[in-house]
């Protein structure tokens, strides 16, 4: 199941042409760009793993197309997120982010159901892939 | 009959391509507005005439991959290595040679760590803002010191050297210095020399052209000289050059500074009197020849002459 999270996730996955023009868009807007990635696709998993530090004051997307393609030599079978943080006063968050790289396969989500107070029942959801410890998802 | 030549051999109109890329206008005003630098104005010429050539090149299917435009500016204290560093960005990004066109400089403080492991997050990150630019290291001798062989430059060179092979086209590095200093630098690293294709060297004014670089800084801050400050700026530099401690334009910018204070303070003690316009821009030849340089130099001649 493809994992649709942040800008562009139901659309196929950008060339890294596109990805560099969309990064290019992002630093012309003066926002900080930076590279995050992660094992546990689950959705309210907010915060990703920093992937070095966010990079400010660049000029050209080139920076940061360096920076996406040693996570994914590093990390090639996590997610990887590039986020643009805008500074300015009163935004102070992040205006686009969009995921660059993603495990194949993806397994998805099971739905759990707990029986609670008589018989109510809870749903959630929750990753095949955290069945397996930290690093060990997605070989 | 065929239609039409093939394209390897239609005429290629180069005057065309020199009005459309602006280069012509650029290297007018980096004459007009840069003294002397016969050899650097010559060298970005000829940067500019391969880049142009190449991209006509490209157009008949004929490459030899984009050339390496790494420099070393060497030159004494005030002969504008960095005033043409500056403009080199604007040259390369109007002839599209990098894409974006901004100037990032640093010394040994912004690449270099203190502690292990600092150094290259620091260099790298200096670089990724760099990219798509140039990216000018002044002084960058102190990047390298022999007597210590723990120092943490050398880890800041490797990944600098690493950037200038494998990311040509994302930026330029131009390493500036003086000459012995940057001769000596490149003679125990002879990786980093290799790299660089363009060694300028910037050389030093004469009279005449530090006299006009005078003339172009003062029209710039709006003042004007007096017949007879003219004369005494022109004996001025003189003397000045024949200094131990003499940094060219620099120096230069230096007494024409002091004279602004002179020349203000002069105005001030004839408080009372109604100050015209003129007064204002003009700086007299006491303004001047107030300079140490003139004192000593009479100094001197008494104590030569018992």
């Amino acid at each position: 199941m493809r994992l649709t999270q942040g800008t562009f996730s139901f659309l196929p996955d950008l060339s890294d042409d596109q990805i560099s023009n969309q990064i290019e868009y992002c630093l012309e807007n003066g926002w900080a760009v930076s590279v995050e990635y992660t094992d546990d696709p689950h959705p309210r998993n907010t915060y990703w793993e920093m992937f070095g530090n966010p990079m400010f004051d660049l000029r050209d997307a080139a920076g940061v197309m360096k920076e996406v393609s040693a996570a994914r030599t590093t990390f090639p079978n996590h997610y990887i997120k590039v986020n643009a943080f805008d500074a300015t006063r009163g935004v102070e968050s992040l205006r686009l982010s969009f995921i660059v790289n993603r495990p194949d396969p993806e397994p998805g989500f099971g739905l759990v159901r707990q029986e609670v107070d008589g018989r109510a029942i809870r749903y959630t959801i929750r990753a095949y892939a955290t069945d397996q410890p930290e690093g060990e998802r997605y070989q | 009959m065929t239609g039409g030549a093939p394209p390897a051999d239609r005429p290629l109109d180069l005057a065309a391509a020199l009005a459309e890329s602006g280069v012509d206008e650029l290297l007018a005003t980096l004459d007009a507005e840069l003294v002397g630098l016969a050899p650097v104005k010559r060298r970005i010429r000829e940067i500019a005439a391969l880049l142009l050539v190449e991209k006509l090149r490209l157009q008949v299917g004929l490459s030899a991959g984009p050339p390496s435009l790494h420099m070393s500016f060497t030159g004494n204290p005030g002969t504008g290595k960095t005033t043409i560093a500056l403009r080199m960005a604007e040259i390369l990004h109007r002839l599209r040679y990098v894409r974006k066109g901004h100037l990032v400089a640093v010394t040994r403080d912004d690449l270099v760590g203190q502690f292990i492991g600092h150094t290259a997050p620091r260099t790298k990150e200096v670089v990724k803002r760099a990219m798509g630019g140039v990216l000018f290291i002044d002084e960058a001798y102190f990047l390298y010191r022999p007597e210590n062989e723990r120092d943490y430059g050398q880890e800041a060179m490797e990944i600098l050297l690493q950037v200038m092979e494998n990311d040509r086209d994302d930026l330029v590095v131009i390493l500036a210095g003086y000459k012995d200093r940057m001769d000596r630098f490149f003679a125990s690293n002879p990786g980093m020399s290799s790299r660089i294709a363009h060694h300028v060297d910037f050389p030093d004014y004469g009279q005449d052209e530090l006299y006009a670089i005078a003339g172009l800084m003062l029209e710039k801050m709006q003042y004007r000289l007096s017949d007879d400050a003219r004369t005494a700026l022109g004996e001025y530099i003189e003397r000045r050059r024949a200094r131990p401690s003499f940094a060219n334009a620099r120096s230069i910018r230096n007494a024409l500074d002091r004279a602004r204070l002179r020349h203000a303070d002069r105005l001030f003690g004839a408080a009372g009197e109604p100050l015209s316009r003129e007064a204002l821009m003009t700086i007299e030849a006491s303004d001047i020849r107030a300079s140490r340089v003139f004192s000593e130099a009479a100094a001197t001649a008494e104590e030569s002459t018992p």
